[in-house]
């Protein structure tokens, strides 16, 4: 029971890191209808950002508060502005073209950042600078609580409601869902759709530099192909509560993080990175639409 | 360029090829010729399903994969025949290699050729990365280690000559080759072809037309599986060591490389990107010895692609054929 709950911790502040990426694949499908292959990546760059500054700015070996928000807020900058860039360089010449040329420009653009990042960073892994001090906050039994638990399920559950005030209160929020709906119509009625779309990679990728340092906290080993994995298991978990559907992804990302942890503890670890496309598979198999999605028939 | 049409004049012209690399070069030249083959046997079956049927599988590298452990596995355990019939062996474990990656492609296709482009691509992808998992831990085939001493096509003795292993291997390569060439080809020139053409151009109309969509897509996507098997069977004979690494997301990504590149719907566009891109790390590595051991094949690639989508969403050769290209431009000048 002890373990259970400890892997109940475990699996949560995992699954959140997966849900604050999963956001950021579920609101580009959601305004373009597309997997943004590259999102994986930005999130690596998020964390070899937070890296350098860090480095720059001698923080290394400072953990504490002020450093977690330096170092967030760097490595938000830097994944937004390359957010950016990617749309519009990459993605933009190609909004009327067919769907499979934008994935496999999608996937350029991901090949591109991983390697150009192994020449530019060095293939080999870095240590991630410590940001809190990693002791045990409170403890119940043998159910540890961890400061770097806390902290990861705290900025993540702020994160998280700063983007729900954004897309349900603002201006912008709302010409996003408005976007998401009917780009068209939306366009027609003043909003400015290029200016939407960039926004919400902006805020995907933000999301995305959030998730980066929160992993480097929790796992302190980056490397320019860490995104590749926790992107296609983020990805599974936007599929899995219904791509497009923002709670659907925090949902999706929470189920993910707690059954990856749940099978690593009672059944084996070499198959926890099988496990993401099992479920994937699953979830295609019997409802493809996901847990919160709405399917929808296809019109002519 | 009529002879291309004509399967026992390709293979003199392949055999003549084989004798000019068997008797004027050397090893290292003689094993980039099979990779040139195994590649262009997977760019083309991937070409079926990318560029023919429009569907995106991301994971022809685990098709190839289990080609490869089959017929290494098969030929280092069951060896049925011995002495001179020794070569049926091959033929048999590279027959089997194709059937097992062919019901794999039918068991991965069934399910996920229903769903829309991207999400057949990430199944795909899921599958590749399943498959080189459970080779990780299979401890039988190696595991982590690989497994080595796979044995080569040996030296065929017809009584009055022995032919070389390197020649007996690359026919057989070329066998296969002109095989897969011939089958795509020729189905591509029939009615199941146009219904593959058709899918991709338009799903809905192909369905309103009275073309069972899944179907179509999924014998396409066996079709392709068990060229891969067959390419992987080849490539495990080629090297002799196999490990689950030689069969990544990279691998993948080569191949469809290969096909972007060439043209989406091209065979020749495809067979000669895949020859392009076999030859291109070979003639780069003496650069790497002026960037310090960094590779940069691979950013290459990456910007390549995304380039040619951009300035050429439909490939260099687009949907033409080289021998569209002849009719065109020489034929007409005469």
């Amino acid at each position: 029971m002890q373990d259970f709950l400890q892997h109940m911790i475990n699996g949560l502040s995992l699954g959140s890191i997966y849900a604050l990426i999963a956001l950021g694949y579920t609101m580009v499908y959601g305004i373009l209808q597309m997997i943004n292959f590259a999102h994986s990546d930005v999130y690596m760059i998020g964390a070899f950002a937070a890296f350098y500054t860090a480095r720059i700015l001698g923080i290394e070996n400072s953990p504490g508060f002020s450093t977690l928000i330096i170092l967030l807020i760097s490595s938000m900058v830097a994944c937004s502005l390359l957010g950016l860039a990617i749309e519009r360089f990459a993605y933009r010449p190609l909004r009327k073209a067919p769907k499979l040329n934008i994935l496999i420009t999608a996937i350029g653009v991901s090949l591109l950042l991983e390697y150009s990042s192994q020449i530019l960073f060095g293939a080999d892994p870095k240590v991630f600078p410590e940001i809190m001090q990693d002791s045990v906050l409170a403890e119940f039994g043998l159910v540890q609580l961890k400061i770097s638990d806390i902290t990861v399920l705290g900025v993540s559950v702020v994160a998280m409601l700063a983007l729900n005030y954004i897309i349900q209160k603002t201006k912008i929020g709302k010409a996003m869902r408005a976007v998401s709906v009917n780009a068209r119509v939306a366009s027609m009625l003043g909003v400015n759709v290029n200016t939407v779309i960039s926004m919400t990679f902006v805020v995907g990728s933000s999301l995305a530099g959030i998730g980066s340092v929160l992993v480097g906290m929790k796992y302190p080993k980056i490397d320019p192909l860490m995104g590749m994995m926790i992107g296609l298991k983020a990805f599974v978990a936007a599929v899995l509560g219904g791509i497009g559907n923002i709670m659907g992804a925090v949902l999706g990302g929470l189920l993910m993080g707690l059954s990856e942890e749940y099978v690593v503890a009672y059944f084996s670890s070499t198959y926890r990175d099988a496990l993401a496309f099992g479920i994937l598979i699953l979830v295609l198999i019997f409802r493809p639409s996901g847990l919160l999605g709405k399917s929808s028939v296809e019109k002519v | 360029m009529k002879f291309l049409k004509q399967p026992a004049l390709l293979a003199i012209g392949m055999i003549c090829i084989g004798l000019i690399l068997n008797f004027g070069t050397n090893a290292y030249i003689q094993l980039t010729s099979l990779f040139v083959l195994v590649n262009c046997l997977m760019a083309m079956s991937l070409n079926l399903v990318n560029g023919y049927t429009g569907q995106f599988s991301l994971g022809h590298a685990g098709f190839m994969a289990l080609g490869a452990y089959f017929s290494a596995y098969a030929s280092m355990h069951w060896p049925l025949f011995s002495g001179p019939l020794a070569i049926l062996n091959f033929v048999l474990t590279t027959l089997g290699s194709g059937l097992l990656a062919a019901f794999a492609g039918y068991v991965v296709g069934l399910p996920s050729l229903r769903l829309k482009g991207d999400y057949l691509a990430i199944v795909t992808l899921g599958f590749g990365e399943i498959i080189r998992v459970s080779l990780l831990n299979m401890d039988f085939v190696g595991g982590a280690r690989g497994l080595s001493g796979i044995p080569s096509i040996p030296n065929l003795d017809l009584g009055f000559m022995v032919i070389e292993h390197y020649m007996v291997s690359f026919l057989f390569s070329t066998f296969w080759f002109v095989t897969c060439f011939f089958v795509i080809w020729r189905i591509m020139h029939s009615s199941h072809g146009r219904g593959f053409l058709s899918v991709r151009e338009d799903e809905i109309a192909a369905e309103a037309m009275g073309i069972d969509t899944t179907k179509t897509k999924v014998r396409a996507f066996v079709l392709s599986s068990f060229f891969a098997g067959v390419a992987g069977a080849l490539f495990c004979h080629a090297t002799n060591y196999i490990s689950p690494s030689s069969f990544n997301f990279q691998k993948s990504v080569d191949a469809i490389i290969m096909v972007v590149l060439g043209g989406m719907g091209s065979m020749s566009g495809s067979i000669c990107a895949a020859i392009f891109i076999t030859l291109l790390p070979e003639i780069l590595r003496s650069l790497k010895e002026y960037t310090g051991g960094i590779d940069f094949r691979m950013v290459i690639y990456s910007l390549s692609l995304i380039l040619v989508m951009l300035l050429r969403p439909q490939g260099l050769f687009g949907q033409t054929e080289i021998t569209d290209l002849w009719k065109k431009y020489v034929k007409r000048s005469n």
